[in-house]
């Protein structure tokens, strides 16, 4: 078990910069997220944690030791791809002990651990099955039963569900989840799938364009999030933005809005004549008759007991989140009213959340 | 646009009985989604009243005209499969005029250039018109293969999983969309997927298709909220309905002859307690909402709570239902008193 520190590691392909001076520490027993669009360079931070990728510049420590230049072989991590390379000929008794066999562990001690590993992993009525025949979540867990033999300091996991269908790789994120709860093995796992980096983070690190926008737990991201990206890229459907342009002073508790006054967490700083964003999350949106800001409904998702419906205002689409006993129909004349506690103001043009006292309870909480 | 019925329809490929005795309508202006796993028929179901398969046994009506042994180009119908193929040496606007040029429709170009930029502006694809097809990104290559069926006003249209091969955030627009143009053009639709969002979220009525059979027919809210049988509860949801033996829980009010008791995550009340029969495994995050994982006597519940209310793993407590629903041995579903609020 690890702990995990990334000093200003940076990552520099040519003229590329594919991560950007990124600091942070991963605690022992922690499960990690880097989450992030393609090309964000969540995969090279993993490959770099891993040892398959040298920095251009900064440091990195396994366990306090500076492991910077140290090979993939000397760091003592095992690894979980998306396309679960098994070794067809073998058998999952086989595949899942090679590791140790590869390390010579005596064949009497690689049974015990494959064994266990099995066990763990819920698959030991399998284990003298050939890997051909399996399924593709169980050849999943097999691979992950190959990671986890050798009892590595880290884990590292890139996108290990991506080829999953879209049922399957919830059930594996439970499962996953509960793994790492048996086994509390420091864990980073790099996903572009927002509902598997919720479900599963102890923390997330949420990258755009080389940069890490912010680190915090699933909830804190999703309340509170410091960039117009982070607020996109995570819920389902994702956060709204109403794009105005406005005057807002520091210690506003309203925005206007077309006329209309807004009324938001007390704003710490301001943004003089630009333009700027209202975040808003779908739940925290209602319909109403007399709401100032007003739209036509687009189109209405049945969910169950909720419903999401689309709603064409002057600033953009607005989707709520809402009770599907509240009829809406197509090209309904609709207002909004917003939940101001929860709204958070953003500045357009840099994408950053301005300071308001919705982000003070994190200090607080 | 028109109606299209299926009357006590049949389809065998040699042993395999493939469609078995369906009989469904699809009215005038609606969107039907058949919802099914593979190989429940739904495909074959669809490529029955395009004509690319005969039945073996039944009849299929198009606007009250029987069709059964009409060849597919008399049948009046769209086709938009799960994979786009469009002509690949020609520019978006000839794909999408490519059925209106057609020998035996004679549209003038004139026309042919209004409805080819109506519909790429319906599928937003009109900044794009004189690109070449192979110049496009999967989601707008296969939003030109939805444009080029709309661009025609067939009898009916037919859909076979036409956003499985997009990614999830624009599956997701796209729902709204097509739902949105499928309204707006009073289009008559028959839908195939296998995906139940799509198929809550779009239909005005689902068919749910279980090894060839139409288990039930009904509006998303009636499959949801009144299943005929556990597979039919198990289909909509996610994650999925919670079933129980009846045993596991002190039930009240339960039916004769219950013997599983099922309750969707949002039905499943909390209480804290110590001495709780569930215990709090696992807290999954959406956000909105949590996903509590629970064990109970050896069962697993999953239950949706506020995140506001602080579970943990470990926390304990005491489960009751809402709205519960009843099965028997058979899995049908047993009519109960219900003392809901309307």
């Amino acid at each position: 078990m690890a702990e995990i520190r990334l000093d200003n590691l940076q990552k520099r392909f040519g003229d590329f910069t594919a991560v950007r001076a990124s600091s942070f520490t991963i605690a022992d027993g922690e499960f990690f997220v880097l989450l992030g669009p393609s090309g964000c360079g969540k995969t090279t931070t993993l490959r770099m944690i891993a040892g398959l990728e040298l920095p251009s510049s900064g440091k990195m420590l396994l366990d306090g030791d500076d492991v910077t230049f140290k090979r993939a072989s000397q760091r003592d991590i095992g690894f979980v791809f998306q396309m679960f390379a098994l070794y067809p000929h073998m058998n999952v008794r086989s595949n899942i002990g090679f590791p140790l066999k590869c390390q010579g562990v005596p064949r009497r001690e690689i049974d015990a651990r494959v064994e266990e590993v099995a066990k763990l992993l819920r698959i030991e009525h399998l284990i003298d099955r050939p890997v051909s025949g399996l399924s593709g979540g169980d050849s999943q867990r097999v691979a992950l039963g190959r990671a986890i033999v050798r009892k590595a300091k880290a884990f590292m996991m890139d996108e290990p569900l991506g080829a999953l269908d879209a049922e399957f790789r919830h059930l594996m994120c439970v499962e996953l989840r509960a793994l790492h709860d048996r086994i509390h093995a420091t864990t980073v796992y790099v996903t572009h799938d927002q509902v598997e980096a919720m479900a599963m983070a102890d923390r997330i690190a949420v990258m755009n364009h080389g940069v890490v926008d912010q680190i915090a737990t699933p909830q804190e991201i999703y309340d509170r999030p410091r960039t117009m990206h982070v607020a996109g890229f995570i819920g389902s459907p994702p956060m709204n933005f109403l794009r105005f342009h406005a005057n807002v002073a520091p210690g506003a508790e309203s925005v206007r809005l077309n006329g209309e006054t807004i009324p938001v967490p007390t704003l710490h700083e301001g943004v003089a004549n630009g333009d700027v964003a209202l975040g808003v999350r779908p739940e925290h949106v209602e319909l109403t008759d007399d709401g100032g800001i007003r739209g036509e409904v687009f189109g209405a998702e049945y969910m169950g007991t909720m419903q999401v419906v689309t709603v064409h205002t002057k600033h953009g689409p607005v989707k709520a989140r809402i009770p599907s006993s509240r009829p809406a129909r197509i090209r309904e004349h609709v207002g909004l009213r917003f939940a101001k506690e929860r709204l958070v103001v953003f500045d357009a043009v840099s994408g950053r959340a301005l300071k308001s006292c919705l982000f003070e309870e994190t200090i607080r909480g | 646009m028109a109606e299209v019925v299926i009357d006590r329809v049949t389809k065998r490929f040699g042993d395999v009985e493939a469609v078995k005795d369906v009989s469904l309508t699809v009215p005038s202006g609606e969107l039907v989604v058949l919802l099914g796993p593979t190989g429940a028929g739904k495909t074959t179901l669809l490529r029955l009243v395009a004509g690319l398969e005969k039945p073996d046994a039944g009849i299929i009506t198009i606007d009250a005209r029987d069709a059964t042994a009409e060849p597919p180009a008399l049948r009046d119908v769209s086709f938009v499969f799960q994979q786009y193929s469009l002509y690949p040496h020609l520019t978006v606007y000839d794909n999408l005029a490519f059925p209106l040029r057609a020998p035996a429709r004679r549209v003038h170009e004139a026309e042919i250039r209004t409805r080819v930029e109506r519909v790429a502006q319906l599928v937003r694809i009109d900044h794009k018109l004189a690109n070449s097809a192979t110049r496009l990104s999967g989601g707008e290559m296969q939003r030109v293969a939805i444009g080029r069926a709309l661009v025609r006003r067939p009898a009916i249209y037919l859909m076979d999983e036409p956003l499985s091969s997009l990614d999830a955030k624009l599956r997701a627009e796209l729902r709204v969309e097509l739902k949105h143009i499928q309204a707006d053009l009073g289009a008559t639709m028959l839908y195939v997927t296998h995906d139940q969002t799509e198929a809550m979220t779009m239909a005005s009525r689902i068919g749910i298709l279980q090894e060839g059979q139409l288990v039930q027919v009904g509006t998303p809210q009636e499959i949801y909220e009144r299943p005929v049988n556990a597979y039919v509860a198990a289909r909509l949801g996610s994650p999925g309905i919670n079933m129980l033996p009846i045993d596991a829980l002190p039930a009240k009010g339960a039916p004769n002859g219950a013997v599983s008791v099922g309750a969707r995550t949002e039905h499943v009340e909390l209480t804290p307690a110590d001495d709780g029969p569930a215990e709090v495994i696992m807290v999954e995050h959406l956000g909105s909402e949590n996903f509590l994982h629970l064990r109970m006597n050896g069962h697993r519940l999953v239950t949706l709570t506020s995140p506001d209310r602080q579970w943990r793993p470990g926390r304990r407590a005491r489960v009751s239902l809402h709205q519960p629903l009843y099965f028997d041995a058979a899995g049908c579903t047993l009519a109960v008193e219900q003392h809901v609020n309307p």
